[in-house]
């Protein structure tokens, strides 16, 4: 599988997203928007994996359609694997909330009219529960009076704290979380990526959304980076010491915006799903652009990383030959060649 | 407590302004109004073997030969000291008459209000959460044929249906034909009650129940919902723990607000059911130019309805903790 050989605990592979809308408000006729396109990404036992892209490049989208929680007009394609198995919609009912924790980006996530410390807890009754609230909300610098506060009574920060730390009520396998840090005060968020790490020491996977690369860098194993709704290279943290290390055009353009290394900006945006290019999405904005690119492009695996880029000669990621035998005897400690 | 008493204050000022307007509004209407009282009160062959000072009498007592700007302004002194007049059908003092007209009523209005408010919530939420299956196809299918058929054809149907070949239930009024008032019972009313507030209740649950569907959608689909999912609670514990509770607010606003719809229906429907309530005392107070009991009775209607909307408000206060809490108010 990977080049450390470890377990996967998720594996995404070429996982498309399409919302199903009407043309306009006078047309009964519908359109196929293609919000996320062939997109693979995985994290292995003991990895934060972060997936870093720019606004609108489908993250949240991602945790949304791993969590069967994308709205009805959305159709989705692709396989998705929890721990080697192929996870089914019937599959995902039985493992959110308990194998699979999510921490989601936005404050509206909380019900506005139950008090955060109930809602955490999800129930007034379970003693126990109730206190590994209130340590966790101890934890987080949340004193006692905010288990009684409604969300609309949490600052910015205070509701982050209240969403992570519904994630580390149970003992899941793999978090996911949206974007948690945002509006934490600098203590506090590194104390939440210093739990991720923990966490993730102990043998189980983050998957960490977010678009600070920096911080990204700073915590994670492994990073996987979007363009407009998809995964354009998937590399280890220590690729991202030079721009000769990294692969995709993209990447090394995201590697020279960073301070340190020129600050030096990208022109042009991130296209719009209505107005996608043929073949390679970076194509407008990449000075390497050739006829070759307008193509279909696969994601190949190159050395320890994975690239979305017809420069690349690598071999194909073949998810699927491998969990064949997976379901037929389960083994949590496959390898991949 | 002090914020309390000032938005209970600025409410009791909007309702005399509302009142007011309200008056000023049904007796320009009536003063507008094509029927002439002596004609239709007296009738036109009556009338015209009058004598001049018969008729001169008549005139003064139906109040048509002052200006009505002058009448009005009578009037609304007298109603300032709380004498709403004599109405000159009944021939009694309008309060009276209100208050056995309003008796009756309240009796339909109040069934028929609880009926459709609870029934409509339950199969509003019902439909809501299981949005596109069977349960919803019929609740939504019975709400919208409902909601085009007008009220009093569904009374004269189910007063063919009850009344006429079942025969197991009275063709109308609210007590029995020609008993005393002091041999009616109980259960007497309630068989008269039946029928109209059916009617207004199979009405009223339609709007009810879409509004609550509506709100449920809505609600299922938010983000919070999706979030509980996503942390494995179970619809069941979702609907009762979030869905319920969100949706109740603005159900309560809906059914204090469902007052006026009621209100309105029951002038129909008391109508078919020469049920003898303030709808039909309404109807014969506008047709019969009785000017003292159509403005008590106006009055007394917009009075219940904005009473009904205060109370929403205050309920509000109580219930979501957002305004409750945090004193705003919109
Ligand atoms: N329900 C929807 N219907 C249609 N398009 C949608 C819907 N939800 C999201 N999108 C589109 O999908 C794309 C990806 O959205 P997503 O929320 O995943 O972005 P993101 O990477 O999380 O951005 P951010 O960093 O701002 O959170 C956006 O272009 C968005 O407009
Ligand atoms: S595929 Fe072509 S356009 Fe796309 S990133 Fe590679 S070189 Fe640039
Ligand atoms: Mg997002």
């Amino acid at each position: 599988m990977s080049c450390t050989g470890k377990r996967h605990i998720l594996e995404i592979d070429e996982l498309s997203v399409s919302f199903y809308q009407y043309e306009n408000d006078h047309s009964s006729r519908q359109v196929e928007l293609p919000v996320i396109s062939r997109l693979s990404v995985s994290v292995h036992e003991g990895e934060i994996v972060a997936v870093v892209g720019s606004s609108g490049s489908g993250k949240s989208l991602l945790a949304h359609a791993i969590l069967g929680m994308l709205p009805y007009n959305a159709r989705v394609s692709g396989q998705m694997y929890f721990d080697g198995e192929l996870l089914t919609a019937e599959k995902m009912k039985e493992l959110r909330g308990n194998k699979i924790a999510f921490v989601p980006q936005s404050t509206t996530y909380l019900d506005p009219l139950m008090k955060v410390g109930e809602q955490v807890s999800q129930g007034r009754k379970n003693a126990a529960r109730r206190q590994r609230q209130r340590s966790l909300f101890a934890r987080y610098g949340l004193e006692k009076d905010v288990d009684n506060k409604y969300p609309f009574e949490c600052s910015g920060g205070m509701t982050r704290r209240v969403l992570l730390t519904s994630a580390l009520m149970d003992e899941p396998e793999l978090i996911i979380a949206d974007e948690p840090t945002p509006g934490m005060d600098l203590a506090l968020a590194k104390k939440s990526m210093e739990d991720f790490r923990i966490f993730a020491d102990e043998g189980h996977g983050v998957l960490l959304i977010t678009h600070d690369i920096e911080l990204a860098l700073e915590v994670a194993d492994r990073v996987a980076v979007f363009y407009a709704g998809t995964t354009i290279e998937e590399a280890p943290v220590a690729d991202f010491a030079s721009e000769e290390t990294l692969r995709h055009p993209y990447t090394k353009a995201l590697w020279r915006a960073m301070p340190q290394n020129g600050f030096v900006p990208l022109p042009g945006v991130q296209p719009y799903v209505k107005d996608m290019p043929q073949g390679c999405p970076f194509g407008p904005r990449c000075s390497m652009y050739s006829e070759k690119c307008q193509g279909d492009i696969p994601m190949q695996r190159v050395g320890c990383a994975t690239v979305r880029c017809v420069q690349y000669k690598g071999e194909p990621l073949a998810v699927e030959a491998h969990h064949i035998h997976g379901e037929t005897a389960p083994a949590p400690h496959h390898t991949k060649t | 407590m002090k914020h309390n008493l000032l938005f209970a204050g600025k409410n009791f000022i909007r309702m005399i302004l509302l009142l007011a307007a309200v008056s000023v509004a049904t007796f320009a209407l009536v003063s507008a109004s094509p029927i002439d009282p002596l004609q239709a009160n007296v009738g036109q062959a009556a009338l015209g073997s009058m004598s001049e000072a018969q008729k001169e009498k008549l005139r003064s007592y139906w109040g048509v030969d002052e200006p009505p700007v002058q009448r009005y302004l009578n009037w609304a002194k007298d109603a300032l000291r709380g004498d709403f007049g004599t109405s000159l059908l009944y021939r009694q003092p309008v309060t009276s008459v209100i208050a056995v007209k309003l008796s009756n009523s309240l009796f339909l209005l109040v069934i028929a209000w609880i009926i459709s408010g609870l029934l409509g919530f339950l199969l509003g939420v019902i439909a809501g959460v299981f949005r596109g299956r069977p349960a919803d196809r019929l609740v939504k299918g019975y709400c919208l044929v409902i909601a085009s058929t007008p009220a009093f054809w569904l009374a004269l149907l189910l007063l063919l249906i009850f009344s006429v070949w079942l025969k197991v239930l009275p063709i109308g009024l609210s007590v029995p034909i020609g008993m005393e008032a002091s041999g009616v019972t109980f259960l007497d009313r309630v068989r008269h009650a039946i029928l109209p507030a059916l009617t207004l209740s199979i009405t009223g649950i339609s709007n009810v129940a879409l509004h609550t569907r509506e709100k449920m959608i809505d609600i299922m689909e938010s983000d919070y919902v999706l979030f509980a999912q996503a942390r494995g609670e179970k619809a069941g514990s979702i609907v009762r723990r979030h869905a319920l509770r969100n949706v109740l607010l603005p159900a309560l606003t809906l059914q204090f607000a469902s007052i006026s719809e009621i209100i309105g229906g029951s002038v129909l429907v008391e109508q078919v059911f020469s049920y003898p309530g303030l709808g039909q005392a309404a109807v014969a107070a506008g047709t019969g130019s009785d000017v003292p009991l159509l403005m008590g009775i106006t009055l007394i209607t917009a009075a219940i309805v904005f009473l009904g909307n205060f109370i929403a408000n205050l309920l509000y206060g109580v219930v979501d903790p957002r305004i409750r809490k945090g004193g705003r108010r919109t």
